[in-house]
């Protein structure tokens, strides 16, 4: 499969992400730790730009043993919110908390000799 | 525009950089994605019935146009002040939640460069959204405004519902023939409303009157029959834009504003629907056009069925109507947005139900976090090539007399329904 090579592993730190256009293909890059996911810029939502939203942990009900509710707290699931309408997905498997179902196109990445490298077609 | 910059070493095919969305991003480029899909709809006449300013960014404009004096020292006095809500609005608890605490720039705020070279911030950012999806015209509603008829002092609503429709009339609409506006009636002052009327119907660019639905005032009351007659004789419609509040005492009881505003803006409308049918509001004025603005389409099924089936039980109780509830409901306008797809059949059904050919107008609402695009139509399955013409624009075209350009022309609403079956 055609790659090609978007740029520096060490120039994406632990947590951050970028956007890149390759022609008409457009894919957002996570580093989650030492790895990289990254997945086509289109929300399966309306086609919005879901890899240019903000990075939010997803949320979770504080639920204690007799089943009663302590509120809301972020749990430790990285998610990427689409900037349209708010449709969020877990960076570790690009599926909607809601319906696993509803998912980003994964994009195969890969480093190689300090570079990442995408493919672009498929 | 700040869209696609930067190559990286790579020189061939080029890899460019796109930014991350903020409430500083151009809207342009918020919108890029729909920018594409509108360019396979040229030949489209596409109207947006329900597009929404932040009139709190410019809010002394408005308030620097209240008649009284004391309730423009009021208002002015507000500027001196740190934090919100501005002069004289009720915001209230929710209204800041929309944004889903970050996670929707747009709705966050729009902070985004605008030239500012002989046109009003407004304008530039209306033209681009319009642009970006492809549309004709454009209907401005206002935002925290909405919440307008749950404020305690009537005379409020009055001078900032007049002052606004000054504002529309004065700034906005004189700037871009392709906004277009339906006035602010001030329905807590029935008196003031047929002023407005008398006022503003014949303003260029003044295509309607708008009663924001949050407010407890029933709409069969005799003290507005004055109004529906100054409307009918205008010959211009009525929207009901509908809204939330999680200050009503039966909102209160949900906890989360996905419920609130998931109920609220059915609600209210509800509410207004079923006096203005069971009293036979249409029998009265049967001329007078009614749109029902920011419900999407979901709460029409049940309507039509609870109305009827009870109407053939209790027909004693409304002795105006000489058809069944549903078929008023079937004369009446009504908005697309927020569009509710996530059970196709039942999307189809209720289209036909309401007759959607002819009667659906398709809405935006952005640029507001549950906003729709031109294609949430075209994209449906069961609609004919005819009936999302008509929807997305020819339909707005008949009821507003829009001209349509020649090249928009070649399908016009034909006297055959146009859903399929």
């Amino acid at each position: 499969m055609p790659e090609i090579m978007v740029g520096a592993a060490s120039e994406l730190a632990d947590g951050e992400h970028r956007i890149v256009a390759v022609g008409e293909l457009e894919v957002g890059i996570f580093r989650l730790g030492d790895r990289f996911v990254a997945y086509e810029n289109r929300c399966p939502h309306h086609g919005g730009p879901v890899c240019q939203g903000k990075l939010f942990n997803g949320v979770e009900e504080i639920i204690m043993p007799d089943q009663t509710s302590r509120g809301l707290r972020f749990s430790k699931e990285r998610h990427v919110v689409c900037p349209w309408h708010g449709y969020e997905f877990n960076l570790d498997t690009g599926r909607h908390p809601g319906d696993a179902r509803v998912r980003l196109r994964p994009i195969p990445v890969r480093v190689a000799d300090g570079g990442i490298y995408i493919e672009t077609r498929g | 525009m700040t869209g696609s910059r930067g190559d990286s070493p790579t020189s061939a095919p080029a890899v460019r950089e796109l930014e991350k969305i903020t409430i500083r991003s151009d809207t342009r480029d918020v919108l890029a994605h729909a920018a594409k899909s509108a360019r396979k709809l040229t030949d489209y006449f596409i109207v947006d019935i329900d597009a929404h300013v932040t009139e709190t960014a410019f809010w002394s404009d408005i308030t620097d146009r209240i008649d009284n004096d004391y309730l423009r020292q009021a208002a002015k006095s507000f500027r001196e002040r740190g934090g919100s809500p501005p002069g004289l609005l009720n915001a209230q608890p929710g209204m800041s939640f929309q944004d889903m605490f970050g996670r929707i720039p747009h709705q966050q705020q729009q902070a985004e460069a605008v030239s500012g070279e002989g046109t009003h911030r407004q304008v530039e950012l209306t033209r681009r959204a319009m642009d970006s999806m492809g549309i004709d015209y454009t209907v401005a509603f206002p935002t925290p405004m909405l919440l307008l008829g749950m404020h305690p002092q009537a005379e409020v609503e009055v001078a900032l519902g007049r002052a606004f429709n000054r504002w529309l009339v004065e700034e906005l609409l004189p700037r871009e023939p392709r906004i277009k506006a339906m006035m602010y009636l001030p329905f807590n002052d029935p008196d003031s409303c047929v002023e407005v009327v008398e006022e503003f119907a014949d303003e260029p660019g003044v295509i309607g009157f708008t009663v924001v639905s949050t407010r407890y005032r029933p709409v069969h009351h005799n003290s507005y029959m004055r109004l529906y007659a100054a409307l009918q004789a205008a010959g211009k419609p009525l929207a009901f834009h509908s809204g939330f509040h999680w200050g009503d005492e039966s909102m209160k009881q949900v906890n989360r504003f996905i419920s609130m505003h998931a109920i609220s803006f059915c609600y209210f409308n509800m509410i207004h629907l079923t006096n203005w049918i069971i009293n036979g509001i249409p029998e009265r004025f049967p001329k007078l056009k009614v749109i029902w603005v920011e419900s999407g389409l979901a709460w029409l099924s049940f309507m039509m069925q609870r109305l009827d089936s009870e109407y053939m039980m209790r027909t004693s109780e409304a002795p105006m109507l000489r058809r069944r509830p549903s078929e008023y409901i079937q004369d009446m306008y009504f908005t697309s947005q927020p569009l509710e797809t996530s059970n196709l059949k039942l999307a189809q059904a209720t289209m036909e139900a309401i007759k959607a050919d002819t009667q659906l107008l398709f809405a935006s609402d952005w640029p507001h976090w549950d906003f729709d695009l031109p294609t949430t139509i075209t994209n449906l399955p069961f609609l004919t090539e005819q009936a999302k013409r008509n929807i997305l624009g020819l339909n707005a075209a008949r009821l507003f007399g829009f001209e349509v350009p020649r090249h928009k022309l070649a399908q016009v609403p034909g006297p055959e329904p146009a859903l399929a079956k």
